[in-house]
C-alpha cells in the first residue's frame, strides 16, 4: 500500500518533449485511470513510475520516497502488460513464482503464496500449463496473478484488456475491479478506452498531447468537463459540439448557429454578446419536442440498439447525435424537433476550447 | 457457402490440388527425388570409393564406376592405423568444440549488449562486427600468423582454438542479435520489475528463450571450425597437431599420387560427426531460422 506523487515531471526523448510538467497525487489504495488517445504520453508516464523510463525532470515519489534513480526491482511495484509478457518457457506456477524465487523465499512459502493467488483468480487448475496452452483471458489472469502474488505497494496496468475480445473485456473489467476491492492496493491503470476508465476508476486523469487535461471522479468529468477535449473524450456516444455566436445580453442569452437557429442557454447565464463559442450537449440531454417547439434537424441515420435508439441528424451542416430510451422509426430526411435540456448544456470558448462558466461576463 | 461445400467434396480446397496422384508425382515426388539424388550422390561416391580396391578404382574400362564388386576395408585400415587420422579427428573435435564454446559465450554477451542495452554507438558496433565477418580469412591469416608466432602458439592446437573465434564471434553475434531482437521487450521489462537484475534477465529469461538460436549458432560455429582450412594449414606444421581437413590433404597425397580410397574414407568419417550433430538438432535449427519466439 502506498501513495504515489508525481511532481513537475517532464520527459524528453532527444529533443522531443512528450510529457510537459505533470503533477499528480495518487492516494493510498486509490484506483486511478490514466486515459487519453494514443500518443498522449500515458504509457510513458506509467513506465516512468515503473522505472522503465528515466525521468528527465521532476520527481516521482512512492510513499514520500523519491524513486527517480531507484531501479524497477527495488520499487516494489508490479506491472501487467498489454501483451501479458508471460515467460513462455515457464509453466503458470513458475511464472507466478518467479519474483518470489528471486526474493529467495522458501519453497513451501512460495507454493502457499502462489496457490493462494491462483485461487483468487481461479487459476488453480492451470498451474501446470504453459502460457501457450491458455486462452487470452486465462493468460491475462496469469499476468495479474504474477502481479498480486507478491503483494506489491502499487499495481501498474498498461492497457491490460486491449488484446481481449469485447465480451471478455467487460468480464475482466469487473474482475479487476473486484480484485481491487479485495486487496485495496494502490492501482494505476492506463487505457485509451474511456468506458474502461469510467467504469473502473476512483479518479480519472485525462491526458492529451503530454498534458493533463483534467483530473476527477468519473461523474465529475462527465458532468463538468473542463474543456472541449475532455467533454468530447468522456462519454459514448460523444457530446455534440455546435459552433455559433452568443446573441442577447443579460438574462436570455442564446447561441446562434450559422443558419440562424437559436440554442437556448440557462436563464441565469450571462455571456458576452457576439462571442464565438462552441455549444456542447450530450446526446441523452436532447428530447423530442412538438413541431416548432425545438430545433429543427434533418434525420440522417437511425441506429436502434434494442435498449435505446440513436438518431443522427444534421443541423446547420453539423451532425447532431441524440439518444432515446424509446423506440422511434424516423426515416431519412424526416425533420425532427429536438429540445436541449438547458441546465445540461456546456459552453466552450471557440478558440481555447476551455469551458465558459455561465456567469463569466 | 454452397461453392465451398462443393470444393470440399472434390478435395480441391486449399492444398487439395496436391491430392490427385499424377499431379502429386510431378509437383512433389519428382523434384524431391532429383534433389535427393543431387544431394546424396557425393556421399555415395565417397562411400563407394572408400570400399573399392585400387584395381577397381583405377580401371574404369573393366569395372563399373558406379558399383563395387569386391568391397574392401583396406583403405579404412590404412587410414586408421598407418596415419595419425584418429589423432586428427580428436584434434578437430577438441578445437571445434572449444572454439565454438568460446565464440558462443562471447557472442551471447555481445549480441545482448548490442540489442538490448541502450548506449551510444550500439548500432555502429553491431555493423562493425558484421563487417569484420566479411574480411576474408585469406587476408587475415598473414597478420594472425605473426601474432600466433609471437605469442609462441605456433604449431599448437591453442593457436586454432584462439583464432577461430575471430570469424566465429562476428557470425554468431550477428545471428544471435537477430534472435534476441525477436524476443519481446516486455518480457524482459516484466522480469526486471519482478526483481531480476540484468544478468538474471539474460540467464533466466533470454537464454532459455533463445535456445533454438543458440543451437543454430552453435551448429554453424561447429561446422565452420570443423571445415576450416587456411588457418589450420598455416598455423600447424607437425602431423600430430593437424586437423582432419588439413591432415587428409597433406598426408594422403604423396607428390602426385592421390590415395583416393583413404582420402575418401577420411572425408567420409570426417563428415559423419557433423551430420549426426545436425540430425539431432534439426528441429531447433529450422525453428530458429523460420520463426520467432512464440508465447
Amino acid at each position: 500500500m502506498a501513495s504515489v506523487t508525481i511532481d513537475s515531471v517532464k520527459k524528453r526523448f532527444g529533443r522531443n518533449e512528450v510529457l510537459h510538467c505533470i503533477d499528480l497525487a495518487i492516494e493510498d489504495s486509490e484506483f486511478v485511470v490514466l486515459v487519453g488517445p494514443s500518443g498522449c504520453g500515458k504509457s510513458t508516464l506509467l513506465r516512468m513510475i515503473a522505472g522503465l523510463e528515466e525521468v528527465t525532470e521532476g520527481q516521482i515519489k512512492i510513499n514520500d520516497q523519491v524513486v527517480n534513480n531507484i531501479p524497477p526491482k527495488k520499487r516494489d511495484i508490479a506491472m501487467v502488460f498489454q501483451n501479458y509478457a508471460l515467460y513462455p518457457h515457464m509453466k503458470v506456477f513458475d511464472n507466478m513464482a518467479f519474483s518470489l524465487k528471486l526474493q529467495k523465499m522458501s519453497a513451501r512459502k512460495i507454493r502457499e503464496q502462489v496457490e493462494k493467488s491462483a485461487e483468487i483468480l481461479g487459476l488453480t487448475d492451470y498451474l501446470d500449463r504453459y502460457p501457450r496452452q491458455l486462452s487470452g483471458g486465462q493468460r491475462q489472469r496469469v499476468a495479474m496473478g504474477r502481479a498480486i502474488v507478491r503483494s506489491p505497494k502499487v499495481f501498474l496496468f498498461d492497457e491490460p484488456l486491449s488484446n481481449l475480445d469485447a465480451k471478455l473485456r467487460v468480464q475482466m473489467r469487473t474482475e479487476i475491479k473486484t480484485l481491487h476491492f479485495q486487496l485495496s492496493t494502490t492501482s494505476i491503470y492506463v487505457t485509451h478506452d474511456q468506458i474502461e476508465a469510467m467504469t473502473m476508476a476512483d479518479r480519472i486523469v485525462v491526458m492529451h498531447d503530454g498534458w493533463i487535461e483534467q483530473v476527477g471522479t468519473p461523474l465529475e468529468l462527465y458532468d463538468f468537463p473542463a474543456n472541449r477535449f475532455v467533454a468530447g473524450f468522456i462519454g459514448s456516444p460523444a457530446m455534440n459540439f455546435l459552433e455559433g455566436t452568443i446573441v442577447g445580453d443579460s438574462g436570455a442569452c442564446a447561441v446562434e448557429l450559422a443558419d440562424s437557429t437559436r440554442l437556448p442557454l440557462p436563464d441565469s447565464w450571462t455571456v458576452e454578446h457576439g462571442r464565438r463559442v462552441v455549444y456542447g450537449i450530450r446526446p441523452e440531454h436532447l428530447s423530442l419536442a412538438q413541431e416548432n417547439g425545438g430545433i429543427g434537424a434533418k434525420v440522417v441515420v437511425v441506429e436502434p440498439t434494442g435498449s435505446e435508439t440513436l438518431i443522427i441528424s444534421e443541423i446547420a451542416g453539423m451532425k447532431l447525435h441524440a439518444v432515446f430510451r424509446e423506440r422511434h422509426s424516423f426515416r431519412q430526411k424526416d425533420t425532427i424537433f429536438l429540445q436541449p435540456t438547458p441546465s445540461k448544456t456546456h459552453l466552450f470558448d471557440a478558440q481555447t476550447g476551455n469551458v465558459i462558466e455561465g456567469n463569466s461576463i | 457457402m454452397f461453392g465451398r461445400k462443393k470444393e470440399k467434396e472434390t478435395g480441391r480446397e486449399g492444398m487439395g490440388y496436391l491430392s490427385s496422384l499424377p499431379l502429386r508425382v510431378v509437383t512433389v515426388y519428382v523434384p524431391l527425388v532429383v534433389f535427393i539424388i543431387l544431394l546424396l550422390f557425393p556421399f555415395y561416391w565417397m562411400g563407394l570409393t572408400t570400399l573399392k580396391p585400387d584395381t577397381e578404382l583405377l580401371d574404369l574400362n573393366r569395372f563399373n564406376p558406379f558399383w563395387v564388386t569386391m568391397p574392401t576395408l583396406a583403405h579404412i585400415k590404412k587410414l586408421l592405423f598407418q596415419t595419425s587420422y584418429p589423432r586428427w579427428l580428436w584434434n578437430t573435435m577438441l578445437i571445434s568444440v572449444l572454439s565454438t564454446f568460446i565464440s558462443i559465450f562471447c557472442a551471447v554477451l555481445a549480441a545482448y549488449a548490442i540489442e538490448r542495452l541502450r548506449y551510444k554507438g550500439s548500432r555502429f558496433i553491431g555493423m562493425a562486427i558484421f563487417l569484420a565477418y566479411l574480411v576474408p580469412p585469406s587476408i587475415l591469416f598473414i597478420p594472425l600468423a605473426t601474432m600466433v608466432f609471437k605469442l609462441g602458439l605456433f604449431d599448437t592446437r591453442l593457436a586454432l582454438i584462439l583464432t577461430y573465434p575471430t570469424f566465429l564471434i562476428p557470425f554468431c553475434t550477428w545471428l544471435l542479435m537477430g534472435y534476441f531482437r525477436s524476443i519481446p521487450y516486455e518480457i524482459e521489462e516484466c522480469a526486471m520489475i519482478d526483481g531480476a537484475s540484468r544478468f538474471q534477465v539474460l540467464i533466466k529469461i533470454m537464454l532459455p528463450l533463445a535456445v533454438p538460436g543458440l543451437i543454430s549458432a552453435g551448429i554453424f560455429a561447429f561446422t565452420l571450425s570443423w571445415n576450416e582450412f587456411i588457418y589450420a594449414l598455416t598455423f600447424i606444421s607437425s602431423s600430430e597437431n593437424k586437423t582432419v581437413a588439413v591432415g587428409v590433404i597433406t598426408e594422403l597425397v604423396d607428390g602426385d599420387v592421390y590415395h583416393w580410397g583413404s582420402l575418401m574414407a577420411g572425408a567420409l568419417l570426417g563428415s559423419l560427426p557433423v551430420a549426426i550433430l545436425y540430425s539431432f538438432f534439426v528441429e531447433h535449427y529450422v525453428s530458429s531460422m523460420t520463426g520467432a519466439v512464440k508465447e
